[in-house]
């Protein structure tokens, strides 16, 4: 049963993880960039959704849409403004622009909402008004499992079969799909590139103030920092599921967050980050191109 | 045409000696007549470690052309197997710089063989397997040494892993005059300070010896033709693997010894100061200072830490200042127009 219900909570964070993960993996897989603001987005809608519970009292749902929405925007606006000039560019001078932008999102909310920690109220309260906890119970209530991690695996399941969907069926998706294998051939057969990127990055933002929802309603405090290490996280599951695909994006996440919350559980606390790592470094080795990454062998 | 070259490296080779040495001479004037302010004397050695780091990332970056993400991480090794060093051999090397010296050597050594465990399977791969797996080497660095205990007395060094977190520096098993030098999560606690600015000097001039005369010497050029065309250069017989280890391996080793030097700057050290963000702040020096170009990590290197003092009249708003700044200065040396302009205008200077 401890197995189980550790197994549970790695399956929750994991699922937090997978859904940045996805909005790493799809905008790499397009811009060929890394893009470490995407950690900070995640916090940006965490504020958001804050401030319209807590301060406008709105309802979670309401708050979880407004978080999207700025998001989004937010995401369109980064990337217009700071990726497109650098279109271009050395690979490595976008890198350094967007910890540019992180710093930047970071230093912001910042002093809008300084560095002491807020307390998220999650958005299905873990007890009932009665004192109850708000979770299903399993085996005579031996293994509860709390609403809010229910719905973060649903609506993790629920977006990777979406942008699944939404990449092979619709026109936007296949767009986005051909923009991936060759920006120049995709432009020749009328293809606009800039729109295609841009969409990503809006798809990719929204994701992350989901994200963001999700991992404060699991992980109640929410501070500047708070995205760093998820993004960090979340940017070596996409590698370890394969950077660019998107079933490996969703499994890279959930792996991960299964051998953080195991090796937190049956090994060290302290060293669970480290053996998180440590098992990334290994299936590099073995598989280079990631779990589910297509190895494609260099042309001479 | 190829002598002109040769003279011109030459040329800037000398210019940057020259500039670091003037600076020193500077610096070393200012502050003995006390115009520079307190917080900026004691930014001179972090200043001259982290122009350190800049150059030796910039052999991994520039010169190789890998992407590295854990620089920070062969700091950390080089600073707290340094602390470790000064402090176990404080009876039996009384003098400070002797013992400095030592401790920079021990920590470049740590560095170069954690650079080569990191480096060995992974610069076998092709693409950009070092940039995650130096991120992932820097973080479990961060961890093993949050849960490292390290103490010593008259028998020797004692070491413990604090795995569970329940261990303390009792469970060392130390004699009473035992002294603990890193003591887990606290980091190393009043460590004896003797770093000093001059070893600072010199150590960015031994780093700048190291990594130009391995750049210009032929096992450079055969790092540089990897990094322009590995399968070109591969066919003309360049062992890969050999000179990707070489680059990798000094460069660890340059960032161990400034580790070391930066550890034995403050009485008190956690693991957690050399995290990722520190890394990225490395990188940063180097991009801004242009990849390869050494005498360009230096400047960086030394405005960008300096940048923040300076930008204390924006007080609250001057990482919000930092980061606009970077972005800035990224955007207009990258954009298009500007680069134009820049190479019409030293056209011919820099043509070659």
């Amino acid at each position: 049963m401890e197995f189980l219900s550790y197994l549970i909570s790695g399956i929750n964070l994991g699922s937090v993880y997978a859904i940045i993960a996805l909005g790493y993996t799809m905008v790499y897989g397009i811009a060929k960039m890394l893009n470490f603001a995407h950690g900070d987005v995640i916090m940006v809608g965490g504020y958001i959704s804050f401030c319209a519970m807590s301060y406008l009292g709105l309802p979670g749902w309401l708050a979880l849409i407004l978080a999207m929405a700025v998001c989004t925007v937010l995401g369109i606006v980064i990337e217009g403004l700071a990726y497109k000039p650098l279109r271009s560019a050395p690979s490595l001078a976008v890198l350094i622009t967007a910890i540019g932008v992180s710093y930047l999102l970071q230093n912001t909310a910042l002093l809008i909402w300084k560095a002491a920690p807020k307390v998220y109220s999650p958005l299905i309260a873990p007890t009932k008004a009665n004192g109850e906890p708000n979770a299903l119970r399993l085996f005579d209530g031996q293994l509860t499992v709390s609403y809010i991690s229910l719905l973060t695996m649903g609506a993790c399941i629920v977006i990777m079969i979406a942008l699944t969907l939404f990449t092979s069926k619709t026109k936007m998706g296949k767009a986005m799909r051909a923009c991936s294998e060759d920006k120049g051939a995709a432009q020749l057969m009328g293809i606009n590139v800039n729109a295609t990127i841009s969409t990503t990055f809006a798809i990719g933002s929204a994701l992350a103030a989901v994200a963001g929802v999700l991992l404060c309603s699991s992980y109640p405090t929410l501070q500047p920092t708070t995205g760093s290490m998820p993004g960090i996280k979340a940017f070596t599951a996409a590698v370890f599921g394969g950077i660019g695909s998107i079933p490996g994006a969703f499994l890279g996440g959930l792996l991960l967050g299964i051998i953080e919350s195991m090796a937190k559980a049956y090994i060290s606390t302290n060293l669970a980050n480290a053996i998180v790592f440590a098992v990334l470094i290994i299936v590099l080795l073995v598989k280079p191109a990631g779990l589910l990454g297509r190895y494609v062998p260099e042309k001479v | 045409m190829k002598k002109m070259r040769i003279k011109q490296h030459t040329r800037t080779n000398f210019l940057t000696y020259l500039g670091v040495v003037a600076a020193f001479i500077i610096m070393n004037a200012l502050s003995a007549n006390g115009s520079l302010s307190r917080s900026l004397t004691g930014q001179l050695v972090p200043i001259c470690c982290y122009m350190s780091m800049a150059v030796s990332l910039n052999l991994t970056v520039g010169i190789l052309g890998e992407l590295s993400l854990g620089h920070a991480g062969f700091m950390s090794v080089g600073a707290f197997s340094g602390i470790v060093a000064a402090m176990s051999l404080q009876s039996l090397i009384p003098a400070a710089p002797l013992r400095l010296a030592v401790a920079m050597l021990v920590g470049a050594a740590a560095a170069a063989l954690a650079g080569l465990v990191v480096g060995s399977p992974v610069l076998r791969l092709r693409g950009d397997y070092l940039a995650i797996v130096t991120l992932a080497f820097g973080e479990i660095i961060k961890d093993l040494v949050n849960c490292l205990l390290v103490g010593v007395d008259a028998s020797g060094l004692h070491v413990a892993f604090n795995l569970t977190g329940s261990k303390t520096v009792e469970d060392l098993g130390m004699q009473p005059d035992g002294i603990a030098i890193i003591k887990g999560a606290q980091g190393a606690t009043s460590t004896t300070t003797i770093a000093t600015f001059t070893a600072g000097f010199i150590l960015v001039m031994v780093t700048l010896f190291v990594v130009l005369n391995l750049k210009y010497s032929r096992a450079g050029r055969a790092i540089m033709a990897l990094r322009d065309n590995a399968i070109a250069a591969e066919s003309v017989g360049v062992n890969i693997t050999k000179y990707k280890m070489m680059a990798f391996v000094t460069s660890a080793a340059l960032a161990g010894a400034a580790g070391a030097l930066y550890g034995l700057n403050f009485s008190s050290l956690q693991a957690t100061k050399f995290n990722f963000n520190t890394s990225i702040l490395i990188l940063v020096f180097v991009v801004l200072g242009g990849l390869g170009n050494l005498w360009g990590s230096l400047v960086a290197a030394a405005v960008l830490t300096v940048l923040p003092e300076l930008l204390r009249a924006f007080s609250d708003y001057r990482m919000l200042v930092y980061a606009i700044v970077l972005i800035l200065v990224m955007l207009a040396t990258n954009n298009p127009t500007i680069k134009t302009f820049l190479n019409w205008k030293s056209n011919g200077k820099e043509a070659a």
